[in-house]
């Protein structure tokens, strides 16, 4: 069994991609072990939005200019954000990257059997947008993230990763 | 009164001929006939995202002058863009709002606050350098060079008409050849 996500682990592969920015609205899954400390840091430069569809074309209009970013935003605001995705990254093919906490997966649970009607059509949305993810479940996972963003980058497509929680 | 929008484009042409622009809707099809440039920014996808698309590119790019030009309709649906790009204070970045009152691309029906809404205000308060609300086109060409040349985030309501009918080409809007076009002349400009 795979050790338990950390939120160093996921900041560590972020540098390691080479993220400048940090585009944010905080979520209850991700603030405390990735917000806060990347609010903290020196290595990003946060831009808190209002809305997660603002993020989505400040991350389209960073892309343009070479300049990578994150976005970090609960499935909520995903949802909220679809059409937005769909112009910038299925339309336009622009290189968004997601972090998305899915707020009120049960615990060990897979986004596909969730009781939350919320959680579990994420991955049939972005399977229909033919947007590729990853599920972050544990250590494991996340020493793939910065090759996995660098490739979006290179190749130029939208990217989620998908963060049930923290911790054992 | 108001400005007829193509005089008020042909204005901001002059005093800002070669950079960044983002504009949408109206605003795009009526700019590329009057300052067609590879540095327009047409690919803005949904509406209301103009403003965004402009932070980022204002972000990435700090030594490059960006101006959005927005639409009333479009700013209406993106609001807390205001508080976004004032919290981040983009000393690069310059919007423009043509504010006509109507959604003029979805069959002229009102906006929401036609009569009331006051662009310039909001700006104010959430937190922008400046801002500045025109109807009179001899007076906007006067302030223009002045608010070009102070530190954003300024914002600039501009009350126009439809002038100059210019055709609503959104194939161009949206082509692979305009966001190519941009990403090159972009990295041109930035030496790469």
């Amino acid at each position: 069994m795979t050790d338990p996500l950390s939120g160093e682990q996921i900041l560590a592969g972020l540098a390691q991609a080479e993220i400048e920015f940090v585009v944010a609205l905080p979520d209850i899954v991700t603030c405390d072990e990735l917000l806060w400390p990347i609010e903290r840091s020196q290595s990003f430069r946060l831009v808190n939005v209002c809305k997660e569809d603002e993020g989505i074309s400040i991350c389209a209009g960073m892309s343009y200019a070479e300049r990578r970013a994150l976005l970090l935003i609960q499935h909520t605001g995903f949802l909220d954000s679809i059409n937005a995705i769909r112009v910038m990254g299925m339309d336009y093919q622009l290189p968004i990257v997601m972090m998305v906490g899915l707020q009120g997966i049960e615990k060990d649970c897979t986004p596909a059997v969730s009781e939350q009607n919320g959680v579990r059509i994420i991955e049939p949305i972005l399977t229909a947008m033919n947007i590729r993810y990853q599920i972050l479940h544990g250590s494991a996972d996340a020493s793939g993230i910065a090759e996995a963003i660098d490739e979006a980058y290179t190749s130029s497509h939208p990217l989620v990763f998908l963060i049930p929680g923290f911790g054992g | 009164m108001t400005m007829k929008r193509d005089q008020a484009l042909k204005v901001l042409s002059q005093h800002y001929p070669d950079g960044i622009v983002v504009p949408v809707y109206q605003s795009a099809f009526d700019w590329m006939g009057i300052r067609p440039h590879p540095l327009n920014y047409l690919c803005t996808g949904a509406m209301g995202q103009g403003s965004s698309h402009a932070l980022g590119l204002a972000l990435a790019c700090p030594a490059e002058p960006v101006v959005v030009l927005d639409g009333d309709g479009s700013l209406l649906m993106n609001l807390g863009s205001l508080v976004t790009i004032a919290e981040q204070k983009p000393q690069n970045l310059w919007h423009f709002v043509c504010q006509n009152g109507i959604y003029e691309v979805n069959g002229e029906f009102p906006i929401p606050g036609q009569k009331t809404v006051d662009f310039a205000a909001m700006a104010l308060a959430a937190g922008y350098n400046e801002a500045h609300t025109f109807s009179d086109l001899s007076e906007f060409s006067r302030l223009l060079p002045r608010i070009l040349a102070t530190p954003g985030p300024v914002l600039v309501a501009l009350h126009v008409e439809a002038g100059e009918p210019f055709p609503r080409d959104y194939e161009a809007i949206h082509s692979p050849q305009s966001r190519a076009a941009f990403k090159a002349a972009l990295a041109g400009r930035r030496g790469r």
